[in-house]
């Protein structure tokens, strides 16, 4: 298991005649949070479809520990070790909140079709690991009193941590987040900071976020995209620091305001 | 840059252990009802089982096939259930696997009479699960309208095969045979009728364990997801493509086996039957029963058959022409759709539960 948990190299996507991301290179350490950040289509979502197989990229290699994933589809993720949170949860509205996240156990099951069909064989413990494995992840996300609601039903905040709780059941090695913060209170965003940074105990995360106070606080490293290419790539001092960042935000020099800065307009409200 | 007041990442609290607390926490959720669920079905099977052997003892062969009737649709809507209900694909084909079915009984009855009952509609399944292999496999890249629209002409293309091949499979008055009756050793205790609706009944309640330890297990749970968000379900490791093509085999293969419940019935089987009207009937009196559930699938087939007894009994008491007596049962069948959607938008079986409270969590709202 040598080389980092995720490894892209001079990735680039081209739909039709747009170059979404061109030569991207970036590596996930293990053990790490590594912030993917840049104004609105920069290309940050691109990345995430293509590390998780709904995009096809037209050049450039992902590693997972240096061995290339080829031609990898969606449904192969938990297999590889990878789960991604959806921007919009992507939970299932006529679902419950324990089924949901039964769903993301699945991978734990091992029968196959016949005893799907029967209930026989290794149908009960299956279904008995992969309830239990739920349940435990509704605990750990303090969702258990849900358990039979319907998602619909929902504050924002709890079906936020019910699909969070369904990424991470099964103790993914590669946590993909895709706007974790947004929508969220001050306090629950903290309370998300400290969950991303604990993950860092069982695997790492690629977190895209708008919320720079979020990227700052839990982030081991910041990947800065711009109109698909890495323009920065550092500690978040160091991002933070760079000039060309500064630009990609606020356009040439003269601008009257920071959007890097912690204390953005999400701060003020927030403060409230 | 403007001045920060938190420091970044270095002041960060200490790794929280999550599962410590998830471990010490009680446990939430019921526990499974008692048992396996093979058992738990199968007892609720055996018990209807029952009450269709003292049904069919209390009164008269007209009440014995209208039973029967009752069970195989039962189970042909069962089966569109889980492919509509539970995986979210919209089929108006389904009257072409009862075809499959009656069929393939028909011609094994015809061609090869030694061939075991049991036999006849194992065959008969298969080759149901054969062709929803093939048309699940099609139209696996076809979604709602589109799907909908193969479907249908499937529907009122299949029916004409029959028409095509007049030497092997009849023609318009299609195959007929003798259907094996009852044991002679039971011949004393069950007439020919009754024991066709308990046979009926004994397919119908294997199919419907079947079905529903599928649908309340791992497949329903994996066809629910990808019928709600399909990118969601994939990433979770659920392949969409095969599991779309596992609910349209299964649920062609409960449909082809009611088709051979239905030639064993009647002892025939011709493509009138398995016209375009009964897709469409199958698929409305889903909704009708209620999208969702195998009881939604039980409402539908008691519909099915007595709206239609009704329709019959009305347009003889009206004594109206042969032409609008025809299609009164369909017209009537139509109104009483749309009064109970009207009524009820998620069916019978919906508006049963609502009242009952059957759930503490507030019910669902547009399910499709």
């Amino acid at each position: 298991m040598d080389g980092h948990v995720l490894s892209v190299e001079q990735l680039t996507v081209a739909f039709g005649g747009l170059t979404a991301l061109d030569r991207v290179t970036f590596d996930v350490p293990h053990r790490s949070v590594v912030g993917l950040i840049g104004p609105n289509g920069a290309g940050k979502t691109t990345v995430f479809n293509a590390v998780s197989g709904v995009v096809r990229p037209r050049e450039g290699t992902l590693r997972r520990h240096g061995r290339p994933l080829r031609r990898h589809r969606p449904h192969h993720l938990p297999r590889l070790g990878i789960s991604r949170m959806l921007q919009g949860l992507g939970l299932f509205p006529g679902m419950t909140v324990l089924e949901n996240v039964m769903v993301g156990a699945d991978p734990l099951a091992t029968g196959g079709l016949p005893g799907m069909l029967t209930g026989l064989g290794r149908a009960p413990r299956d279904e008995r690991r992969v309830r239990e494995r739920a349940e435990a992840a509704l605990h750990e996300f303090g969702v258990a009193d849900t358990a039979h609601a319907l998602p619909g039903t929902l504050p924002y905040g709890v079906q936020k941590r019910v699909a969070l709780a369904r990424a991470c059941v099964c103790s993914p090695e590669l946590l993909l987040l895709d706007e974790p913060a947004s929508g969220l209170a001050a306090d629950e965003v903290s309370e998300l900071a400290e969950r991303v940074r604990g993950m860092r105990a069982h695997g790492s995360v690629l977190l895209v976020e708008h919320h720079m106070d979020l990227v700052m606080r839990v982030c081991d490293r910041v990947v800065v995209l711009d109109f698909g290419r890495v323009i920065a790539d550092g500690t978040p001092d160091e991002v933070r620091a760079d000039p060309a960042v500064e630009r990609a935000y606020l356009g040439p020099p003269e601008g009257d305001g920071d959007l890097l800065a912690p204390d953005g307009p999400e701060e003020a409200r927030d403060g409230r | 840059m403007a001045p920060t007041h938190r420091a970044p990442a270095s002041d960060a609290r200490p790794d929280t252990a999550g599962p410590a607390k998830a471990a010490t926490a009680t446990r939430a959720g019921r526990r499974p009802a008692l048992g396996h669920p093979l058992l738990r079905h199968g007892l609720w099977a055996l018990a209807a089982l029952a009450a269709v052997a003292l049904l069919t003892a209390a009164t008269g062969p007209v009440t014995d096939l209208r039973v029967a009737d009752v069970g195989l649709h039962l189970l042909a809507v069962a089966g569109l259930q889980l492919l509509v209900g539970t995986s979210g694909q919209v089929s108006l084909g389904h009257g072409a696997f009862m075809f499959v079915g009656a069929y393939t009984m028909a011609l094994l009855v015809v061609n090869l009479p030694a061939v075991p009952l049991a036999a006849g509609m194992a065959a008969a399944c298969a080759a149901g699960c054969l062709a929803g292999l093939a048309v699940g496999a099609a139209t696996a890249r076809l979604h709602g309208p589109y799907l909908a629209g193969a479907t249908l002409m499937l529907a009122v293309g299949l029916p004409a095969v029959a028409l095509r091949f007049p030497d092997l499979l009849g023609g318009a008055n299609g195959l007929a045979f003798t259907a094996i009756g009852a044991p002679p050793a039971l011949s004393g205790l069950v007439d020919d009728t009754q024991w066709r609706a308990l046979v009926v009944w004994t397919v119908a309640l294997i199919g419907l364990v079947v079905l529903a330890t599928a649908t309340r297990g791992r497949l329903g749970r994996h066809l629910r997801a990808l019928r709600d968000d399909p990118t969601a379900a994939a990433l979770s490791g659920i392949p969409v493509g095969r599991a779309r093509v596992t609910a349209f085999v299964i649920s062609a293969g409960a449909g082809s086996l009611a088709g051979a419940c239905q030639a064993y019935v009647l002892g025939t089987a011709t493509p009138s039957t398995y016209a375009l009207t009964l897709s469409l009937v199958l698929l409305a009196a889903l909704v009708l029963g209620g999208l969702g559930s195998l009881w939604g699938a039980f409402w539908a087939a008691l519909a099915i058959v007595y709206v239609e007894v009704a329709g019959t009994e009305l347009a003889h008491a009206l004594e109206l022409d042969t032409d609008v007596r025809n299609n009164l049962p369909v017209v009537f069948f139509g109104a009483v759709l749309i009064i109970i959607v009207l009524a009820w938008p998620r069916g019978v079986h919906g508006a049963l539960s609502a009242l009952g409270r059957h759930r503490s969590t507030p019910s669902q709202t547009g399910d499709s």
